[in-house]
């Protein structure tokens, strides 16, 4: 029997979508955790009693100087060791919304050192809908084996997914781009809104960094956990659940 | 100490926001600019090295992969601008809260620059001309401007709300002749430019309420450090006659009458002494319209206009709203008017409580900062009954988007600027505080062009029990959140006065800008501190700012408050001045000494600031001192029971409507125009799709939105109520939220007005599924002057129609506020005033969300149902208001507006009966557009088609006319005959199928009246809002 792993929730002045991603991750056999950045700054051995590292969604410090901007400096000022180090342990590592703004800006996504960023929406506004996922990387412990499509509402106005072509073929080729917008029956969206909700290259919704144990992805798989979260449930459309994501990498750190 | 100045632009010329930005001015109908660029400024002070700016701008402004940046020191000389553009700075006016220029300064010193000091931040726009404007030398109304008009203006910027009008003014004195005869071919930063276009495109970019702007390069304005005036006034009451009086109130905006006045005197005689300012604005605040509603408390004399007997009705509130909530007495509602919110029981272990709170003033003058702060101010109001908010509503009514300069009055925004900075600040603060915006209405009338009107709801949940019960003497008075200036001074009066062209200068210090962010920090510490019983009491700094908050907790023990605690923001403020501040994202609490410490280490964990400003007391008196001096010290019983109540005058019209049931609608026969009227009804925008600002706001955020505001096969249907089931209710409980608001027919019956909005606010509960016997209300009077007798009239009228509609559906009301005085003096003396606004804004309990129905066809052979009792009339209809577009139909406007059917409680009882029993597979209401409206919305909900047999009678009526207490019914077929049972003695009617094919087929007594493919229907709902 293995044990449920303790899940690290950062809790950044101005997240919000902390409750939710903690109650998927109970829901996926965890124990979560939020804990203020100002705690953990006071007491930074805490990393290494977690299992998993989550960065909720939100709008940390107002999305000032640009979404997740500000949340990346205090990562690489105040945390850059234990980071670090948690992500070279192989521990699984998930950045949502804000959270993988932040881990883009702080150059721990998609890695290697890479130029990426997630700008401003094409169509210049925030917006709440929603999409249509493809898991396409078998690197990324939490999108390896899933088959199925996932639904979940994106909620975002800086998610367009951005990297020079360069970047773009090397994460191709490393097989990091870990979830895709694709259209509702399942084919390619081809960077047609609103399946593709915010100009993404690629369509991509989420990457990986090259070891995949670090995940970050624009859309809310936290908000779509209940049947009836999914927006035709009274016409009985269902399945596709985000919590499948979650049981993944809580899994997966079970058996580290 | 030297200033950096910085410029970060997009690498791309089509960002976003320069996109979005010129389709707005274009839409303002400046169509002669080609391009507008828009640049972000970064003032910074500091000693700083070459490689420490770049640095900073590589490191922290920008995104460097879509921007880069550009620098110089300050007093260097400026680059030369684009020859072909002009160019205007945008900054924020000082006081204005600027959330990023702190930011800037903290994450600078983060990254080790510790050489920076302050910072500021603005705007950069280039506009871009189409060549038109720009070559056509022989154009009589363009201006060269020079190097000096630039300098002069920037200059300038001091009085910026001045300086906006100025550029008219300064046209005179360089007439364009003189002028141009100067310009030396070399100078490179002579721009031309015709008056209008300057005006117009600053005007697409700047409020002068908030912002400063200059043409070029903009200075600088930093934050100072904070210290207050402590100057004090003594005002002379005593022994001044009743015009002195009356001077005095007019002279500090108090809005008070020579009754309150005169009070006041007698107060001052008894005490043998004069009043402080900070005791004369204190009263002021608190015997507000906005605090104290003395409106509805008035004793007011009715004469009926009809002939009717004349009679008095001592105290609206008491005799027509809180008295229904106490005959209907439901055992479920929990706090009702005593609390910043109503509270009811959701589920025997939690409780859910709802505010709705009117902005419209403030959003007039600033729709971004009026609506922002509109929503933080109501989510406090929740916090004020320590619960966590789960659900945002908000309800906007704007002037017509198409309306042309010309016909608006002087000094009001254009109703275009006033929608999408409204909508953006709703956006702004519920998406950052993570609080779904799940439920809403938006409305257009010419009558709110001067007066928009922004209602924000919000909804809480606490597990039960969790209420504090009030301050103990000993308790500390506590501030928590942001730093208190000079922003929102006299909001509470500003919003109970008239408005006219002066009113943005004058009281635009009544407008501030939020810090969702601050406040979110605010709901981080309250909770846990809650669930801890760290404190005693807690309300809200809203309207009247500390003496509002501190004053009501402390009116029935007493407390001593010292204001030097208080932390501002900027220097200069003087005592009344920290006392009457309406800063945002401020609560106040009463916290036991003893539980200080705890309060401080959780206030510090979410970066939350705590003031300890003084103690409650056992004296019955608020007493304020400033560095130890009294500045305040007024009885309790006087300050909040002393107001004297109003005696006001009122005229109804209580005439039996004239019931004309034929016009010439009916006879009409020509019914290629029905496909026409029909399209154009759901492409009028009060009916069509809010989809556009619908997705702005999230409202999935907390993952308990189970039937969300769009929905459907294509999810892009109406839904008639949102039904959330928020984290931590009791297995599968939740709540349903939805409202009623219909100015067409306020404006024909205020008290036919009532009984169908509060009809609809129910009707649209049950059609999700809720429980009628469980639906609780909230009234939101919005209304022009009261000390007009036919105004006020048409108030008393609607407050009785609340009550009789609350009777009929043993709906209780909860909680309410009126704003009235909704008015604009027109620079030519004409008074612009609303039409007679009432939203009634309904929440209901759903056993199981799971149970919950949603208003999209479901199934190809469904059957359909009206259910209710069936009379549309065309009175107050907004077939009115589209038909003369199409084919005047003159004598159809003179009919009633729909009366309310006493059978009505009884069918929404049965259909309730049928969706628990799982009988009801969609259900829609009828409203705006009538029958035909609600059978479209169905059809693009569930992409699927009608086949639908009129009932005898004149088929536009039928189709178009409107009713209250009306719904459409999808049945399957198997479950039809047990549907039909529960209605047995109950107005319904079969009235056709759902169809295999998509296209909504009429006919009327087996003859084929029309047939639209539902593409046709979802392209005329999909016509954009503006």
């Amino acid at each position: 029997m293995t044990t449920r792993p303790k899940a690290l929730l950062l809790l950044a002045h101005g997240t919000n979508r902390d409750q939710d991603a903690a109650e998927a991750l109970t829901l996926a056999g965890a124990d979560p955790e939020i804990l203020p950045l100002n705690l953990l700054r006071a007491d930074r051995r805490r990393f290494d009693d977690y299992q998993m590292l989550v960065l909720p969604g939100g709008f940390s410090y107002a999305d000032a100087l640009g979404a997740g901007k500000l949340l990346a400096i205090d990562l690489q000022t105040y945390f850059a060791d234990q980071i670090q180090a948690f992500v070279a342990s192989g521990r699984p590592v998930i950045g949502i919304c804000n959270g993988f703004q932040a881990l883009v800006k702080a150059g721990i996504l998609p890695g290697e050192g890479e130029p990426a960023t997630l700008t401003f929406n094409a169509r210049g506004r925030f917006e709440c809908r929603w999409v249509a996922l493809r898991p396409l990387s078998r690197t990324c412990i939490w999108t390896r084996g899933l088959e199925d499509i996932l639904e979940c509402p994106v909620a975002h106005g800086e998610g367009n997914f951005q990297a020079p072509e360069s970047v773009l073929a090397a994460l191709r080729a490393r097989d990091q781009i870990a979830l895709a917008y694709v259209l509702p029956d399942g084919s390619p969206a081809g960077g047609a809104y609103p399946a593709n909700p915010n100009g993404s290259a690629l369509d991509i919704a989420g990457v990986c960094n090259p070891a995949g144990n670090v995940l970050g992805l624009m859309p809310h798989p936290e908000n779509h956990i209940h049947p009836w979260q999914h927006p035709r449930w009274t016409r009985r459309a269902g399945g596709r659940s985000g919590l499948t994501l979650f049981e993944n990498g809580v899994r997966y750190a079970a058996q580290l | 100490m030297p200033v950096y100045r910085f410029i970060v632009r997009f690498r791309r010329a089509d960002d976003p926001r320069s996109v979005g930005l010129l389709a707005d001015a274009r839409a303002l109908g400046f169509s002669d600019l080609a391009r507008i660029e828009c640049q972000d400024l970064f003032f910074i002070e500091g000693q700083l090295s070459p490689e420490e700016c770049q640095q900073l701008a590589l490191s922290l402004l920008i995104d460097p992969l879509t921007q880069a940046a550009e620098w110089r020191e300050l007093s260097a000389p400026p680059a030369d601008p684009p020859p072909d553009a002009l160019v205007v700075e945008v900054a924020l006016r000082p006081g204005v809260t600027d959330p990023v220029a702190d930011e800037v300064v903290r994450a600078a010193h983060q990254l080790g620059l510790s050489g920076v000091r302050r910072a500021a931040t603005g705007f950069r726009y280039l506009f871009f001309f189409s060549p038109s404007v720009s070559i056509r030398e022989s154009d009589t109304k363009s201006v060269p401007v020079r190097d000096s008009v630039t300098e002069s203006v920037v200059k300038s910027v001091a009085n910026p709300v001045i300086h906006r009008w100025a550029l008219g003014e300064i046209e005179p004195s360089f007439p364009v002749e003189a002028e141009s005869s100067s310009i030396r071919e070399s100078d490179t930063k002579s721009v031309p430019v015709r008056d209008s276009v300057t005006e117009s495109v600053v005007k697409s970019v700047v409020n002068p309420v908030i912002h400063r702007w200059a043409l070029g390069e903009i200075e600088p304005s930093f934050p100072v450090e904070a210290e207050s005036s402590g100057e004090v006034e003594t005002l002379r009451l005593r022994g001044l006659t009743d015009e002195a009086l009356l001077a005095l109130s007019a002279e500090r905006r108090a809005a008070l009458d020579l009754a309150e006045m005169q009070a006041i005197r007698a107060y001052c005689e008894r005490e043998g002494r004069d009043l402080t300012d900070v005791e004369f604005e204190t009263i002021a605040q608190t015997w507000s319209e906005h605090c104290v509603h003395k409106t509805f408390k008035a004793l007011i004399e009715v004469e009926d206009a009809a002939g009717g007997p004349p009679f008095t009705v001592n105290g609206l509130f008491n005799t027509y709203i809180r008295a229904a909530t106490e005959k209907i007495a439901a055992p479920w509602v929990l706090s009702a008017f005593v609390d910043n919110a109503g509270v009811i029981d959701l589920d025997g272990e939690n409780e859910v409580s709802f505010k709705v709170e009117t902005h419209n003033h403030p959003s007039a003058i600033e729709p971004f900062g009026g609506a922002n702060t509109g929503v933080g101010g109501v989510i406090r109001d929740v916090l004020g009954v320590s619960h966590k908010p789960v659900a945002n509503t908000d309800v906007l009514c704007f002037g017509r988007q198409d309306a042309s300069f010309d016909e608006l009055p002087a000094g009001v925004l254009h109703p275009r600027r006033i929608f999408s900075g409204v909508v953006a600040g709703v956006q702004d603060y519920g998406n950052k505080m993570g609080i779904p915006t799940v439920n809403g209405a938006i409305l257009f009338d010419p009558g709110y062009a001067a007066n928009p009107l922004v209602f924000c709801g919000t909804v809480g949940m606490a597990p039960r029990g969790r209420r504090v019960r009030g301050p103990r003497p000993g308790d500390r008075v506590v501030v928590l959140g942001g730093g208190t200036g000079r922003d929102g001074l006299r909001g509470a009066t500003f919003s109970s006065m008239t408005m006219d062209a002066q009113t943005g200068e004058v009281s635009g210090a009544s407008v501030q800008i939020g810090n969702p962010i601050v406040e979110k920090g605010l709901v981080d510490v309250l909770l846990p501190a809650r669930d801890r019983g760290l404190y005693t009491a807690i309300t809200d700094c809203g309207a009247g700012g500390l003496s509002s908050a501190v004053g009501e907790m402390a009116s029935e023990i007493g407390c001593e408050v010292e204001l030097t605690r208080v932390r501002l923001k900027y220097p200069g403020l003087a005592p009344w001045e920290i006392w009457l501040s309406e800063a945002q994202e401020r609560m106040a609490l009463a916290v036991p000494p003893e539980h200080l410490p705890a309060l401080r280490e959780l206030c510090a964990l979410h970066n939350v600031d705590l003031m300890d400003i003084g103690e409650f007391t056992g004296s019955g008196r608020l007493v304020v001192r400033y560095q130890g001096r009294v500045v305040l010290d007024l009885d309790n019983e006087f300050l909040h029971k002393g107001i004297p109540q109003r005696r006001l005058k009122a005229v109804v019209s209580r005439q039996p409507p004239v019931v004309s049931r034929q016009s010439s609608a009916d006879d009409t026969d020509n019914y290629s125009l029905i496909t026409d009227y029909f399209l154009a009804l759901l492409a009028h925008p009060n009916i069509a799709s809010k989809a556009e600002v619908i997705r702005i706001y999230d409202h999935e955020v907390q993952g308990g939105t189970a039937v969300k505001p769009l929905t459907g096969a294509q999810m892009d249907a109406p839904s008639d109520a949102c039904v959330l089931r928020p984290p931590g209710a009791r297995g599968r409980a939740g709540i349903a939220l939805a409202n009623g608001i219909n100015p067409e027919y306020g404006k024909r019956d205020p008290y036919r007005m009532a009984l169908a909005v509060v009809d609809e606010a129910v009707r649209n509960l049950v059609a999700v599924g809720a429980d009628p016997a469980r639906i609780a209300l909230l009234d939101n009077f919005c209304w022009g002057d009261p000390l007009r007798p036919e105004t006020l009239g048409a108030l008393v009228e609607a407050a009785r129609g609340c009550h009789d509609a609350a009777l009929l559906f043993g709906a209780p009301f909860i909680s309410g506020k009126d704003s009235l005085n909704n008015e604009y003096l027109g620079a030519d003396g004409q008074r612009h005033a609303i039409p007679p606004t009432l939203l009634i804004s309904s929440i209901g309990v759903l056993a199981d969300v799971t149970q919950a129905v949603t208003m999209d066809l479901k199934a190809a052979g469904g059957l359909l149902y009206l259910v209710g009792d069936f009379a549309p009339t065309f009175g107050g209809s907004h077939f009115n208001l589209i038909a003369p577009a199409v084919r005047a139909l003159p004598s159809a406007a003179g009919e009633p507006v729909p009366s309310l059917p006493a059978v009505t409680p009884r069918v929404y009882a049965a259909l309730h009966r049928a969706v628990a029993a799982g009988r009801v597979r969609a259900a829609h209401d009828l409203s705006e557009g009538g029958l035909a409206v609600a059978a479209a919305e169905m059809c693009i909900g569930g992409c699927l088609g009608l086949d639908l047999d009129l009932p005898p009678g004149g088929p536009l009526r039928l189709l178009f006319g409107e009713t209250t207490g009306c719904l459409l019914v999808e049945v399957a077929p198997e479950q039809a005959a047990a549907f039909e049972a529960g209605f047995d003695g109950l107005p319904l009617r079969k009235l056709g199928r759902v169809a295999g094919t998509p296209a909504l087929t009429v006919s009327a007594g087996g003859r084929a009246l029309f047939s639209l493919p539902v593409p046709a229907l979802v392209e005329a709902w999909n016509t954009p809002l503006h």
